[in-house]
């Protein structure tokens, strides 16, 4: 019973005074952005400016009836993206993932017909891509990346592979971080160790609604020492620094350490969506203080003076994004209804006898519309 | 999942049946699903060492190891969101929320995200995941410890639910979901996990080497025959009612019991059949009576035997109320009187 209570005390005290905790660990140190990459983030960067600015005028045209812009976090979400191996790795992006998706080779017509109301979720195939669809429960996907990030140490039975891990990136912003499912994931990732690099883009608005009321603390990045994990704060606006930062936080993954932050502190330029209106918020005298540099005019300075690349090679991969615009409009007009028949089929791997039954009466009433409209 | 009202009892068995706990055969049940199937996981809050509140997962860590059966922080969202995951990266999971009532904070998971995943991706993420809830009131538990969630999960479009009534039905029901590419939300009836049954393995059938439990496991089942009138029930209700027919069958009224184990898809089929023949049907569930299954149940039967009733459908369910406390819990849950009550009124119904 003495050693009983003894033990329960010193447990109790310890655990109350802060038992002794190992260090947070240091995220690897990788090695420097070459001169190529550089050009590569310039060149997916503008090509990503170039389509989301597009779709916002797709959207006034009628092409769309609603996009999610993403101006302003080019740096953050190609700098991230360029850190995975979408051939290994899984990416579960947020519905403003533009950036990635585009970085991670998703074909952007696919990617466009969710916001053309085609199907929810896109038309690209997340199996073969590794981009899960969009959905648009804020950090509804979080969880699937701890649960994937651990599958990949079940299926390597506990052995780190030669390689590393397959890790599982997930995006949230500083909203989602407000949601119960991000600490969950947290503490998940933490408890199973589970090879997940949580990339929070801090663009300052969850809707009309500041970081500092948003997030206590003003960071998500802070919180990660609760949960013992490391976290890397970075200018999310700076495309090399958020490539570094996170193939740091994936190298970490990959050795077998656990789940990594990288809160990108960037700024959401646009509206929250088409339908949003800013001015009721923000002023545009805030929002040009607030932003600061443009992620792209700073990439470009960069380059210039590491002389990576000509003015005339940059303005060659700007007239090809923009060009590739275009392509992508001439596809999203092309794109028509997915055949009704999907609408049943698609729900269960094998559908019930009564979906079948709502298809059949379905089809067979479509049909006499169509005939009575013919007539 | 057409299926047909009969299982098992049609199949030679080659070795004698087991006589097990409902709670024991969920037990083998996992145990061989894991042993077959090397992408199946068990998970869930004390699941792995303890072997779950209920012992349903007791000697699975130890047998398959903790990778394969292991407990999760105390977070059903997290329990759920975890499993979507693991589905996608090509596991099996057997999540399980230990009370029923403990499935509302993972709901958002189960609505938003495991019930849609097929369909927003095309079909390119199925989602194998069996969610195993114990259910149903009768443990005189404390609050939220004894809920009956069918209806709301059966409302959501990418989920199939299911209820066994018995050990073989936990059995034979469980192997099956465990296998189907399909997310399935499992509600075991708690108060049933002590009662014991005969169970028929798969081991333990001739099946000239096709499994049973495939086709045993699809569709309702005539629990009981009878001539007079059908009463529908699942889970936990099932021997309730089995008990009211042996008590009607002393008036001289031979009562039919249909267990109709899918809560969805619906067995369509065996209800048409049962009451065409009957002409006479009540419905019996724990649920609150508004929305419940049982007006589901009853819309089936009108559209499919209208002209062959006799009486309206009747339900005997439980009340608009939360899940009273273990005290009035009795009062709450249908009892052999209430079923009584509402099988007399269907008899003595008179067209006005």
């Amino acid at each position: 019973m003495q050693t009983s209570v003894q033990r329960t005390t010193t447990r109790g005290r310890a655990g109350l005074a802060g038992a002794p905790r190992a260090p947070l660990a240091e995220l690897p140190a990788v090695e420097p952005v070459t001169g190529n990459e550089l050009v590569e983030l310039y060149r997916l960067m503008t090509a990503v400016r170039h389509l989301d600015l597009a779709a916002i005028s797709w959207q006034r045209q009628g092409i769309v009836p609603a996009y999610a812009p993403e101006l302003g976090q080019e740096a953050a979400q190609v700098g991230s993206a360029l850190a995975v191996d979408p051939k290994r790795d899984f990416v579960f992006p947020t519905y403003r993932e533009l950036g990635v998706a585009l970085a991670c080779g998703v074909d952007m017509v696919e990617y466009m017909s969710t916001h053309k109301a085609t199907w929810h979720g896109g038309l690209w195939n997340p199996a073969e891509t590794h981009v899960a669809p969009i959905q648009a429960v804020v950090a509804g996907s979080v969880l699937h990346a701890v649960g994937w990030a651990h599958g990949q140490t079940l299926e390597a039975q506990g052995e780190l592979p030669a390689d590393g891990y397959n890790i599982a990136v997930t995006y949230l912003g500083d909203g989602a971080s407000s949601q119960g499912d991000v600490h969950e994931a947290m503490n998940f990732a933490a408890v199973f160790n589970a090879p997940v690099v949580f990339f929070v883009q801090n663009n300052g608005w969850a809707i009309s609604v500041p970081t500092e009321k948003q997030v206590a603390g003003g960071s998500v990045a802070t919180r990660g020492a609760g949960y013992g994990i490391p976290a890397i704060q970075v200018d999310g606006n700076d495309a090399p620094a958020v490539l570094t930062a996170t193939r740091r936080a994936v190298a970490h993954a990959r050795a077998g350490h656990g789940p990594a932050i990288v809160e990108a502190m960037t700024y959401r330029r646009g509206p929250h969506a088409t339908s949003d209106d800013p001015g009721r918020y923000r002023s545009l005298e805030d929002e040009r203080a607030d932003a600061g540099a443009d992620p792209i005019a700073r990439l470009r300075e960069g380059i210039l003076t590491a002389g990576a690349a000509t003015a005339a090679e940059l303005d060659a991969a700007d007239a090809a994004g923009a060009a590739e615009a275009e392509r992508v409009r001439a596809g999203v007009i092309d794109l028509r209804p997915r055949p009704g028949t999907e609408m049943f089929d698609l729900v269960f791997q094998e559908p019930t006898d009564e979906l079948q039954r709502q298809k059949a009466n379905w089809q067979e009433e479509t049909e006499l519309r169509e005939e009575s409209d013919h007539e | 999942m057409g299926g047909t009202e009969t299982m098992m009892a049609g199949t030679a068995a080659s070795a004698a049946p087991l006589e097990l706990s409902l709670q024991g055969a969920l037990n083998l049940a996992l145990d061989e699903i894991l042993a077959e199937d090397p992408k199946a996981l068990v998970l869930g809050e004390d699941v792995g060492t303890l072997g779950g509140v209920f012992r349903v997962t007791s000697g699975l860590a130890g047998k398959h190891g903790a990778a394969r059966v292991f407990d999760t922080p105390l977070a059903e969202s997290g329990i759920l969101g975890m499993s979507i995951g693991l589905a996608m990266a090509g596991f099996h999971p057997i999540p399980e929320v230990q009370f029923d009532g403990f499935a509302y904070p993972a709901v958002n998971q189960i609505v938003c995200q495991l019930g849609r995943m097929n369909y927003r991706s095309r079909g390119t993420l199925p989602m194998p995941v069996t969610l195993r809830v114990p259910s149903f009131g009768g443990i005189r538990a404390p609050e939220h410890h004894g809920e009956s969630l069918e209806a709301l999960f059966a409302h959501v479009p990418g989920l199939k639910v299911v209820s066994p009534a018995d050990p073989q039905q936990g059995y034979t029901l469980l192997k099956a979901a465990a296998r189907m590419p399909d997310p399935v939300i499992f509600m075991e009836p708690k108060s049933r996990y002590w009662q014991k049954g005969q169970v028929i393995t798969e081991s333990g059938l001739d099946d000239g080497g096709k499994s049973p439990v495939a086709d045993g496991a699809a569709g309702a089942r005539i629990a009981r025959p009878g001539r007079h009138l059908t009463l529908v029930a699942w889970g936990a209700m099932v021997a309730r009612c089995l008990q009211v027919a042996e008590l009607a069958a002393e008036d001289g009224i031979d009562v039919e019991v249909l267990d109709l184990r899918w809560l969805k898809p619906i067995h369509a089929d065996a209800l048409a059949a049962s009451v065409g023949k009957t002409r006479r049907a009540v419905v019996v569930h724990e649920a609150p009576r508004t929305s419940g299954l049982g007006a589901e149940v009853a819309q089936i039967i009108t559209e499919r035997c209208f002209g062959t009733l006799k009486a309206p459908v009747e339900r005997v369910t439980g009340f608009d109320v939360p899940y009273p406390s273990g005290d009035l819990e009795d009062e709450y849950i249908p009892n052999i009187d209430r079923i009584l009550f509402g099988i007399q009124r269907v008899l003595e119904y008179k067209r006005g």
